[in-house]
């Protein structure tokens, strides 16, 4: 409790920079998983293959190894990021492909029978995506985005691991300076459960409004 | 500016540590899977008590990143006067964890099979004991099978986290080489294509189970 006068301030940059990474890389990487879902319903089998590769090549390694290809190999190929946009970028790659898979699905949810309908009352095929795809499909997808959204924050902390300065680098530094590591750490492990169990009520009241024009099924 | 040679080289270090990435994670699966048992057990369970026990357990270890719970253990190990290897902490932590998802794992199975399945059982005369051995629990293993294998390629790329630890698993490993060899890209890469050829191998092992399973 003692350390709160001197490492308040500091602890408290590190949970702005945490909400920003976790804010940017979700929306980011959401926005790239549409892009990628899309492109895979519209963009025909020379398209969709490559990034069906990867998806698969994202999903299936870790997280800290991506970051440190980017963060360490980058630059051996040109790819010269300071620590935050390179943890950022990470996140928004890392994530868009569970976000893609997520959409994807959604998409597939969506009844045929709505589409075809329409296409009969002479929609074009981009107004169909705005008006019909995307707003029934964001109603599926959404538990799901809310439920990947989650994890994401909990991925924030990995950026520590390359100087990020979010609230876990600070909480490190906290400890390291007082030697006080239970501490840091247990309070680091209160902080975000309880930004989980925020988000996750966020995201059921978030539902529940955007199902409001739904029939409740019993 | 890309080295094939030093990437290729690069497989064998990084190889061979894999068996610890392997072993985090096996064996942290293992022991989930009994720690996630006796957690489903008491989700399931009549008593109230009980049952906000294990919501407890679920929560926290489901909302709190892994790193952080990792060092957690890490550090509060000494301080109650436990010395152990870093390797059980590691080991302990990623069963932890993973026995809060597997707990929820089954309980979905068992909640998916139909009711009538464990009246009928109890109507002709079965005991609950053997409604649950003969009935329940075939049908929800065969049910939660592919879900136990995805949680195990989580735990795979999360045992890469143990490597904060000093665990030498294919993370550390390839920290080491890569500051040794000075070819972090190559480094880096190989180490992604050995976990993903660890995951493809799992997935394809799921994708099978799940066929098997289909009735």
């Amino acid at each position: 409790m003692d350390l709160i006068p001197t490492y308040g301030p500091m602890l408290l940059r590190g949970f702005g920079m945490t909400v920003l990474c976790w804010v940017l890389g979700t929306v980011f990487g959401m926005a790239l998983g549409l892009l990628i879902a899309l492109v895979q319903r519209y963009g025909g089998a020379v398209l969709r293959w490559p990034l069906q590769v990867y998806i698969e090549v994202i999903r299936g390694t870790p997280f800290l190894v991506q970051l440190f290809l980017l963060y360490y190999g980058g630059p051996m190929i040109g790819i010269r990021l300071d620590a935050l946009p390179a943890g950022i970028l990470g996140l928004t790659i890392y994530g868009s492909p569970y976000f893609a898979e997520i959409f994807r699905g959604a998409f597939r949810a969506v009844p045929p029978g709505q589409i075809e309908a329409a296409r009969a009352i002479g929609m074009a095929e981009h107004v169909i995506v705005r008006r019909v795809l995307l707003p029934v499909g964001l109603v599926s997808a959404l538990p799901a985005l809310v439920n990947f959204a989650i994890i994401l924050t909990k991925e924030t902390v990995i950026l520590s691991i390359i100087t990020v300065p979010e609230l876990m680098y600070q909480t490190q530094r906290m400890s390291t300076e007082t030697f006080r590591y239970l501490e840091a750490n247990l309070a680091l492990a209160l902080f975000f459960w309880g930004l989980v169990e925020v988000i996750s009520r966020v995201g059921r009241r978030l539902e529940a409004r955007i199902t409001r024009h739904l029939v409740e099924r019993t | 500016m890309f080295s094939i040679p030093v990437f290729f080289d690069s497989f064998a270090p990084l190889a061979w540590a894999a068996r610890y990435t392997l072993l985090v994670s096996g064996l942290g699966i293992a022991l989930g899977l009994v720690i996630g048992a006796v957690v489903c057990i008491l989700a399931l369970s009549r008593s109230r008590p009980l049952r906000f026990i294990a919501a407890l357990w679920v929560s926290y270890l489901r909302g709190v990143p892994m790193l952080v719970q990792l060092l957690v253990v890490f550090f509060l190990l000494p301080v109650i006067g436990i010395n152990v290897p870093a390797i059980v902490a590691a080991v302990g932590t990623t069963a932890i964890v993973a026995s809060a998802y597997i707990s929820e794992i089954w309980r979905g199975a068992i909640n998916a099979l139909p009711r009538g399945q464990a009246e009928a059982a109890v109507a002709i005369g079965m005991r609950p004991a053997h409604v649950w051995r003969r009935v329940i629990l075939p049908q929800a293993v065969a049910l939660s099978l592919p879900q136990l294998v995805n949680e195990l390629i989580l735990l795979v790329k999360a045992s890469s986290l143990v490597s904060v630890v000093g665990i030498m698993e294919i993370t550390r490993a390839s920290q080491a080489q890569a500051a040794t060899t000075f070819r972090p890209l190559e480094v880096y890469l190989a180490a992604a294509c050995l976990y993903l050829a660890i995951n493809l191998v799992l997935a394809a092992l799921g994708r099978w189970l799940e066929y098997r399973m289909a009735v």
